[in-house]
């Protein structure tokens, strides 16, 4: 298979676990061209990478020497240590310098990795949010502003293109052996810390499985916003049980403060708006996504949790 | 540790319901049970296994302190309906003993969710308490889905103005919300009137302090003669009516359906003053 002569297909933040993941299940079908600031070490032979910010103009060269047909952008930067100027700047940027390059380079398939939690946890939520809910997450903690605007940006996309078929992805979240995300080190914690008297519902879905809706969202029926949903939903308390971490509950108008100045002095690694997540439900529906384009997470409940720990990938 | 301690309450309460109930409550509850995943809880927080264990002092107290007296709940339709009962006694207690009657007097038996407040899911541990048992907070959404899936609701329209009113106002429906008819309108959905004598005088409600109900950001803060949050020992009578069925598009004018609203409003208030005439003691 040679470089220039078949369609490409872009994966943006191709280096980090779900890209590489994703690379696994396309290498062999698809001319896989990827874009990503960190290096992608031992790829295969026949997977470009090329080391850029996405908001480079040499982006823009990939579009204009072949032809793309499909875009997988999940090039969104997470890291509540970055300034958020650089975080909004990177993330906001970037999404629409890509948009612009699929419009112009007509691509016939876009699809953008957001997340479930741009709904948001909070008291007021229904038990299954659908994908034409208010994306409220930014109202408890502006750190996600930008990447509720990343998702807008790609509905707008959607509305503004119709020759295109732009999906946006809202998982829940993902974890697995070597994720580095916020819900799977939370849950490697030997002794996570709790807020007393609450134990919200959770949705999980494995990293396999998270690169596998993406694969099946290059699959021409699938158009629009979906939730994508794991096996199911669980007690926090009960994925604590199965992971055999021993919860420290601290009362939740301590927890905050407590955090924050933890967070301050670098002994924690979340912001104290993301006790939200331990402390209110955000679950999704992930009906549409399972009936239009008929996914199915392979990896049960129970392997799902024990993923983060690495033994059971 | 603390979760050492908290398996030790859970059988414990365990032991005491089966004593109570004997196997038959289990047998009921599987009945009732809705599919559960590996992690025994259904995809609105509901556990079997917790309920068994919560319920212990519900049909306690249903038995033996409130004594309730149920008449008429064989009317209650199979699948789908949306209960609505009055709402009164500071504490919510009339919807636990409405749950409970479903539960072990219901034919067949039937695990009611009822719709809370939302600030509920803010509370350590009710929280918790709230969504192992069922119940779940009163979205028009979740109420939709619900009903959908042929579930029992139980709503009290008047909300807060209802449970929370002061001793004057005993037995005296609040305002009503419509939320609750437009949903049966949507989802095809008979209505049972419920009227519940005997919660009134649980807690009487001689004042309500509503600026330390502000500060604290509870619905209110009533002063009753116990002062506790614990209810007098009155005796309950839960009055199921016939069920009524409504036609017409939800999205009608607030006048149409404000007419269907006061038809159950009327149904309720009848059920109350029936119970109230036939009540020969309050407490005793």
């Amino acid at each position: 298979m040679s470089g220039g002569t078949k369609p490409g297909v872009v994966i943006t933040g191709i280096s980090g676990n779900l890209g590489r993941m994703l690379t696994r299940l396309l290498h062999g079908r698809e001319h896989i061209i990827g874009i990503d600031r960190r290096p992608f070490p031992r790829r295969p032979p026949d997977v470009e990478v090329h080391q850029l910010d996405l908001r480079k103009n040499k982006v823009e060269d990939l579009f204009r020497r072949g032809r793309i047909k499909a875009v997988i952008h999940m090039g969104i930067l997470h890291d509540p240590r970055m300034s958020a100027a650089e975080h909004h700047a990177f993330n906001v940027v970037g999404t629409t310098r890509i948009l612009e390059h699929c419009a112009r380079y007509g691509v016939e398939k876009v699809v953008v990795l957001s997340s479930a939690n741009v709904y948001g946890p909070s008291p007021e939520n229904s038990n299954f949010i659908t994908e034409d809910a208010p994306l409220m997450a930014a109202s408890r903690f502006a750190g996600v502003r930008d990447l509720i605007e990343v998702d807008m940006l790609a509905n707008a996309f959607f509305w503004r293109h119709p020759s295109t078929q732009t999906v946006v992805l809202r998982p829940v979240h993902i974890v697995g052996p070597s994720i580095k995300n916020a819900p799977s080190n939370y849950l490697r914690l030997k002794r996570p810390m709790a807020l007393a008297g609450f134990d919200p519902l959770v949705q999980l879905i494995h990293v396999e499985d998270a690169a596998r809706a993406l694969v099946e969202a290059l699959r021409p029926e699938a158009r629009g916003v979906y939730n994508v949903v794991g096996p199911g939903v669980m007690p926090l308390s009960a994925i604590f049980r199965e992971l055999g971490q021993q919860p420290v509950p601290v009362p939740h108008p301590l927890a905050r403060p407590l955090l924050s100045q933890m967070f301050r002095w670098r002994l924690a690694h979340f912001p104290a708006e993301e006790l939200d997540h331990v402390q209110f439900p955000c679950i999704v529906d992930g009906g549409r996504w399972e009936r239009e384009v008929g996914f199915r997470p392979r990896h049960g409940l129970r392997d799902t949790v024990r993923c983060v720990l690495g033994d059971a990938a | 540790m603390a979760a050492a301690l908290e398996d030790m309450v859970k059988a414990g309460l365990r032991g005491w319901t089966d004593r109570m109930a004997g196997t038959g409550l289990e047998e009921r509850l599987r009945q009732v049970s809705r599919p559960e995943n590996e992690y025994g809880v259904d995809p609105f927080g509901f556990s079997l296994d917790y309920t068994l264990s919560a319920v212990a002092p519900l049909l306690w107290m249903y038995r033996h302190y409130h004594r309730v007296k149920v008449t008429g709940i064989d009317r209650v339709p199979v699948g789908r309906v949306l209960l609505v009962s009055n709402h009164s006694g500071q504490l919510p207690v009339d919807g636990a003993m409405i749950g409970v009657a479903m539960l072990v007097e219901g034919t067949p038996p039937r695990a009611v969710r009822s719709m809370v407040e939302r600030w509920v899911p803010t509370l350590p541990w009710v929280s918790t308490f709230m969504a192992r048992v069922g119940q779940v907070v009163g979205t028009p959404d979740n109420c939709k889905r619900l009903l959908e899936a042929d579930e029992a609701i139980l709503v009290f329209p008047e909300g807060a103005r209802g449970i929370s009113k002061p001793w004057a106002k005993r037995y005296q429906l609040q305002e009503f919300g419509m939320g609750f008819l437009r949903l049966a309108l949507e989802t095809d959905t008979p209505v049972v009137p419920v009227g519940v004598v005997g919660a009134e005088e649980q807690a009487p409600a001689l004042a309500n302090l509503k600026p330390l109900a502000r500060v604290l950001g509870f619905p209110a803060f009533p002063v009753t003669p116990t002062l506790l949050p614990v209810p007098l020992p009155s005796r309950y009578h839960i009055l199921f009516g016939e069920p009524l069925r409504f036609t017409g598009r939800p999205d009608d004018d607030d006048g149409v359906l404000e007419q269907k609203v006061a038809t159950v409003k009327g149904a309720i208030r009848e059920l109350l003053e029936r119970g109230l005439a036939e009540r020969k003691s309050v407490y005793l």
